[in-house]
């Protein structure tokens, strides 16, 4: 159960990052760690305590293994959170150039 | 135990890197947070996701370091401190209600209910003839995911060329 | 000493050049063995594309593109992207998507095993090694377009 608590927690820390900062590579920042909370939290679902990896050897019965299940489905995620960290971190470039700066609240100022 | 304090670990590599002012002592306390995660991944027997997650870390770090070095950028003051402060915890108390009830429903930790995968793991090196069981579910048994994946990633990559680009914008 | 300001130091470039072979054939062992260990297409297409990064921050931007420009990269992503995509339709000859069509599987524990698996592993990893290196390809060169201005 702690280990649940503990990455609860982790996912909190994000979520205040995300909503209490102000500037663009913070939040970018909030986003990797909630990501990470979410993985985690995956991984320690399917948990078996005592269990093996799930990788079959030549000559060896498999009695108890984890589950590979929620793996497979991080597996994928964790490339996906890379490509959409690039594709914001091109965005806030961009309105850097634009604007100047990383403030939120300056960018939204300018626009009308 | 050893789970236990690499969480703790990467709990208080998390405070650090929110509450650091710089920005490139931040980008790389949540490298930390990362590496922390890959061991997490190896207690956890998942070797796939751990060397994954390790070299996945290091070229986002690139990224984020490419992104932040040589700006000199101020200092970005959190205005209107006691109203932003209230509506986040108000925010997170409502989301730990919520993980409240979804905890009670939760089977214990380190008993999983494997009712897809026990047939998985039973059938295939039979239907496959893959020894590792990850790379049969993500290739062959859920293979939708993975075309999903791929669909995502072509997306976000013709996404960051078309933000990038320099030819081809209106000028008024 | 103007082919010098290209890229970094002359030390970070001797270690580069001894280097980025051995990291590149790690990717390749990586993405081949990905059905019989632990690995497979987007780990090994990560650590293609960490190569290929590698030498594009020690020797700068023009040696890098001219090994992989850019136009190649995005064709190969799409080559990836194909691929995965015939492999899939190609079970439709035996009756359903994704079907794992070979009919002698291969001896399990060996390279040449597990039918279809290992040929998606090398479509994925085309995908996502191109992908990521046309991604930083393009921050990196938009970084240096603003200084000329």
């Amino acid at each position: 159960m702690t280990e649940y608590i503990l990455c609860l927690a982790l996912f909190c820390i994000g979520l205040y990052c995300v909503l209490r900062k102000r500037n663009i590579i913070k939040i970018i920042i909030g986003l990797g760690i909630m990501e990470y909370a979410v993985n985690l939290f995956f991984v320690l679902v399917g948990y078996k305590t005592g269990g093996r990896a799930p990788i079959l050897a030549k000559d060896q019965v498999v009695s108890n293994m984890v589950d590979p299940i929620p793996q497979a489905l991080v597996l994928t995620s964790i490339v996906i959170g890379l490509a959409v960290t690039a594709l914001i971190v091109a965005i806030a470039i961009r309105l850097f150039e634009r604007y100047g700066t990383f403030d939120i609240t300056k960018i939204r100022r300018l626009k009308g | 135990m050893e789970l236990k304090l690499i969480l703790l670990f990467m709990v208080f590599g998390a405070v650090i890197a929110v509450k650091i002012e710089d920005l490139l002592s931040s980008v790389i306390a949540v490298g930390a947070v990362g590496l922390g995660l890959s061991m997490a991944f190896l207690v956890l027997k998942a070797p796939d996701l751990a060397i994954t997650q390790l070299v996945v870390e290091i070229l986002c770090l690139i990224i984020l370091i490419r992104a932040t070095i040589n700006k000199d950028l101020p200092l970005i003051k959190d205005g209107r401190w006691f109203f932003n402060t209230v509506a986040t915890l108000l925010f997170i108390a409502s989301f730990l209600m919520f993980a409240y009830f979804a905890l009670l429903e939760l089977p214990d930790f380190g008993k999983p209910i494997m009712r897809v995968a026990g047939s998985y793991i039973a059938n295939g090196l039979a239907k496959t003839g893959a020894a590792n069981i990850v790379a049969s579910i993500i290739l062959d048994f859920r293979g939708y995911d993975t075309l999903g994946e791929a669909t995502v990633l072509f997306t976000a990559v013709i996404g960051v060329l078309a933000i990038i680009r320099k030819v081809g914008r209106i000028k008024k | 000493m103007k082919k010098s300001d290209k890229g970094m130091t002359l030390i970070v470039k001797t270690i580069t050049r001894l280097t980025v072979g051995l990291i590149l054939l790690y990717g390749i062992y990586i993405v081949l063995h990905g059905h019989i260990s632990p690995g497979g297409g987007f780990a090994g297409g990560v650590i293609i594309a960490l190569s290929f990064i590698h030498l594009m921050l020690a020797f700068g931007k023009e040696f890098a593109l001219k090994k992989l420009s850019q136009a190649a990269a995005s064709l190969l992503e799409n080559l990836g992207a194909l691929m995965f995509l015939g492999i899939a339709l190609a079970g439709l000859t035996g009756g359903y998507f994704f079907l794992n069509f070979f009919i002698n599987k291969g001896k399990p524990f060996t390279l040449f095993s597990a039918g279809i698996i290992p040929l998606c592993n090398i479509a994925i990893c085309l995908k996502v090694g191109a992908g990521l290196f046309a991604i930083f390809a393009a921050l990196i060169l938009f970084d240096s377009s603003q200084e000329n201005k």
